[in-house]
């Protein structure tokens, strides 16, 4: 596969390891998070862990959007869709993950009519061809996805497709990097930057973290190559003493963003005051929701919604992995009562969700490596 | 929100509005291209999708000079190891491109240290 | 759902219900068919049931998975297939030419892997229900001579081996839903995988130790049972698994993993060293074997565990499915 292969090619992702090993200084612990959810998988896939030296440690950021979705908001979605003639459409990764009553393949064996979409387009696309029908696309993401549900939005309004909705869940990123910056528990040497939020919103948006916080940011691509040249980029400030925004994933991402995106953005949604994330609370002027011009496309103005909330477990301690300040093993649940299986928290559902992530590369390594030492 | 293929769109759907056709190793679906309207691929581009929409053109040119830069890693470092072979580890100059050969004859292209 | 998707869930309802209640003879080992002994003969049994969405597909149809399925079932558990019957349940108003197709493909394929269908039943029951039809076929067979698979006879440094390349199957039908819109010139790979154990079992029997079909769940699946009924370890590589492109492309478009996709014309083998490279040659030779390799090896550590090692000295462990394998945009 073009564009994919040369990115994981082994002899330069040696190279690429050596180079790091060659710039770490010995004496010295390196904190870098990575923000988003898809690197932290990309991480654990490629098993980038195994190459990287000991005294550099990546932090698991919370650039995941399953993750920071709120519980009840699932429930307030399926609420919506649990009417006679309602269609429920969501990402695959929306699938399993639970509500307080459920999650929505839970909800579709109990009768709702849940699909699985791979773009919003083709929710609109059900509707056009239901037309005695509505259908409610439950839209998450960060600002990669939101100029989609924008374009669908525009397009559902210029055909006059009326038995179509979005129930708007999208979240910005920055606010979600500043929560993190302002927790007193995390000390971070730099950031590899999200990947294809940037592609949408540019580079520009980054750069308080490097004139404010004094810490580099790369923005990075998600093949082990990427990554691994992003890390080497980090390094090099670091050693020159540098705090600047770099772009790694030049071959995609814009320093400018994508206008168009952006124009479709400001067409559609404005900024909630403020919205609920799970793990960090409420953050103001974090996530969209949907202008009036578009109101009657906007599921939660079309259908009364309970603004449900449900509080997780106090024993669950998504927060804190969420913000980095505890390994998913460190908390109490991980393993025991919070498995793939029979998800608690959010993090362990989403298979970019450190906890999954952990879980299902890492932690039965580790567990071998246990009962190895013992034997 | 992060999955995203890179895909070279193999048709435009006439009488769409903005809608291709893009292929990844042989798959090929619908792509929506109205993000990238202020600079519209055409069939044979590279483009990055991402829930069945075109985000951004791929640069051949950017992508092949990261590859250029990827394999050079580890080469500066090799360069510094002659350098170290020939004793000029300590010397107050420094190599660049334009020193003069030394006129004597040999071949040497570094500056003898001052003493 | 996730009861029927072939993982962990059907794995617990099978364990957990069925085997205690339903089952005699032992029960630490769930093999893909059973021997059973009747008036001094040995018999192998089994039986499977056959629910798919689109009936037809490229490179097959419900019938030929029903038939193909348990002559493949028969033969990695080391028999040679006899007999089948099958039971039809059909929804009412099921067209009688769309019937006739699938009986007419089961025809053809018991043909093609000589076998004989000797009884059968059917049942009709309401529009709405049975998707148009599902088929269930048990089949009996003859042991192989020679041959003897058992989870337990598998030993640290034996050799896995995989038939051709992974999840045609699976990918051929998540685009004949047609609900994601993809595209790509893929075919089912049903087939029936008995001439391939035929050679393996001539060629290089007394060093064969397990067999099994990588169907619902894929290789990552079966080679978990494999690892937890052996209580030992699979190491595989990643760069050397078989697979199409336009496998690789889908999966990456939707972020799926191959080695959870379901597979109907393939099996893996566990060999021993001395027979692995005879066993291969033997694959290699079989029409139909020509994509066969070796792709991993069983090891003491880490035990019960699947590993995979990536092109670059990373590993990552591999587990079983969890319910359906889900598209994901993250």
């Amino acid at each position: 596969m073009r564009y994919v292969d040369e990115f994981r090619d082994p002899e330069l992702i040696m190279k690429a390891s050596d180079e790091i090993r060659h710039l770490v200084d010995p004496g010295r612990h390196y904190r870098i998070m990575e923000v988003c959810g898809g690197h932290t998988h990309a991480i654990y896939r490629f098993g980038l862990k195994d190459i990287l030296p000991e005294n550099l440690e990546l932090i698991h950021g919370p650039g995941c959007p399953v993750c920071v979705l709120p519980m009840g908001r699932i429930d307030d979605g399926l609420g919506i869709a649990n009417e006679p003639n309602r269609i429920f459409t969501a990402f695959g990764d929306m699938m399993r993950v639970p509500g307080a009553h459920g999650s929505p393949l839970e909800h579709k064996a109990r009768g709702i009519d849940v699909r699985i979409v791979y773009s919003p387009a083709d929710a609109l696309q059900l509707a056009r061809k239901n037309p005695d029908k509505e259908v409610i696309f439950f839209a998450i993401g960060f600002e990669t996805t939101a100029p989609s549900t924008a374009l669908t939005l525009m397009a559902a309004e210029a055909e006059r497709v009326d038995n179509f909705s979005v129930f708007c869940n999208h979240v910005t990123i920055v606010p979600a990097i500043r929560a993190i910056l302002d927790s007193p528990d995390m000390r971070l040497d730099g950031f590899i930057g999200p990947g294809h939020v940037s592609t949408v919103i540019g580079c520009r948006p980054y750069e308080w973290i490097a004139k404010t916080e004094g810490k580099p940011v790369v923005t990075s691509g998600f093949e082990p190559l990427d990554l691994l040249q992003s890390i080497v980029m980090l390094l090099r400030q670091l050693q020159a003493g540098e705090a600047r925004v770099e772009n790694q994933y030049k071959r995609v991402v814009p320093w400018e963003g994508n206008r168009a995106a952006l124009r479709a953005m400001a067409q559609v949604f404005e900024l909630r005051p403020y919205f609920e994330w799970r793990g960090l609370g409420f953050i103001s002027q974090s996530a969209l929701r949907i202008n009036d011009r578009f109101a009657r496309w906007d599921s939660e103005r079309r259908y009364p919604v309970p603004q449900t909330r449900v509080t997780d477990p106090k024993s669950a301690q998504c927060g804190e992995v969420l913000k980095g300040v505890l390994k998913p093993h460190q908390c109490k649940l991980f393993g025991k009562e919070c498995t793939p299986e029979q998800p608690v928290g959010a993090l362990m559902v989403s298979s970019e969700g450190s906890c999954a992530a952990f879980y299902n590369y890492q932690h039965r390594k580790s567990l071998v490596t246990e009962i190895t030492a013992m034997a | 929100m992060c999955l995203a293929i890179p895909g070279r769109i193999v048709e435009l759907i006439a009488g769409q509005n903005q809608v291709g056709v893009v292929e990844v190793a042989g798959v090929r679906r619908k792509v929506q291209l109205g993000l990238l309207s202020e600079d519209m691929p055409i069939a044979g581009d590279w483009v990055l999708i991402h829930v069945g929409f075109a985000m951004s053109k791929i640069s051949e040119a950017d992508a092949a000079e990261q590859m250029h830069l990827l394999s050079m890693l580890g080469e500066h470092e090799q360069a510094m190891e002659e350098v170290r072979g020939y004793g000029m580890e300590n010397s107050s100059h420094s190599i660049a491109a334009n020193d003069p050969v030394n006129t004597s004859g040999s071949q040497s292209v570094f500056r003898p240290p001052e003493n | 759902m996730s009861h029927g998707a072939g993982g962990k869930a059907s794995r617990r309802l099978i364990e957990g219900l069925f085997a205690p209640l339903l089952l005699s003879g032992p029960k630490e080992q769930l093999n893909d068919a059973a021997l059973i002994d009747i008036g001094g003969t040995s018999i192998a049994f089994t039986t499977d049931s056959f629910v798919v969405r689109p009936l037809r597909f490229p490179g097959g149809s419900i019938g030929e998975l029903a038939v193909n399925g348990t002559v493949n079932d028969l033969a990695v558990s080391g028999a040679r297939p006899g007999a089948m019957s099958v039971t039809f349940v059909l929804e009412e108003g099921l067209r009688s030419d769309i019937l006739e197709f699938e009986v007419r493909a089961m025809s053809a394929a018991l043909r093609r892997a000589g076998v004989v269908m000797v009884a059968g039943d059917t049942k009709v029951v309401e529009r709405g229900k049975a998707d148009g039809m599902y088929i269930t076929t048990a089949g009996i067979g003859s042991p192989i001579p020679g041959i003897h698979v058992n989870a337990r006879t598998v030993r640290p440094g034996d050799k896995v081996l995989l038939s051709g390349p992974i999840g045609d199957h699976g990918i051929t039908i998540l685009l004949a839903r047609a609900d994601l819109d993809l595209e790509a010139a893929l075919t089912s790979d049903t087939r029936s995988v008995l001439p391939m154990v035929e050679a393996i079992a001539a060629s290089a029997g007394p060093g064969l130790r397990w067999m099994r079909d990588p169907t619902r769940g894929g290789v990552a699946t079966a080679l978990n049972e494999l690892a937890r009924d052996c209580g030992l370890g699979v190491e595989l590589n990643e760069e050397s698994i078989p697979m199409r492109d336009e496998v690789r492309g889908a999966c990456e478009l939707l972020g799926l993993d191959p080695l959870h996709i379901a597979n109907e014309g393939q099996f893996l083998a566990v060999v021993s060293p001395e027979y692995a490279e005879i066993a291969l040659n033997a694959l290699l030779q079989t029409a139909g074997g020509q994509d066969a390799c070796m792709i991993g090896e069983i090891r003491e550590q880490p035990a019960n565990t699947v590993i995979v090692n990536t092109r670059y000295r990373g590993t990552r462990v591999i587990d079983m499915l969890v319910g359906d394998p889900l598209p994901r945009i993250c």
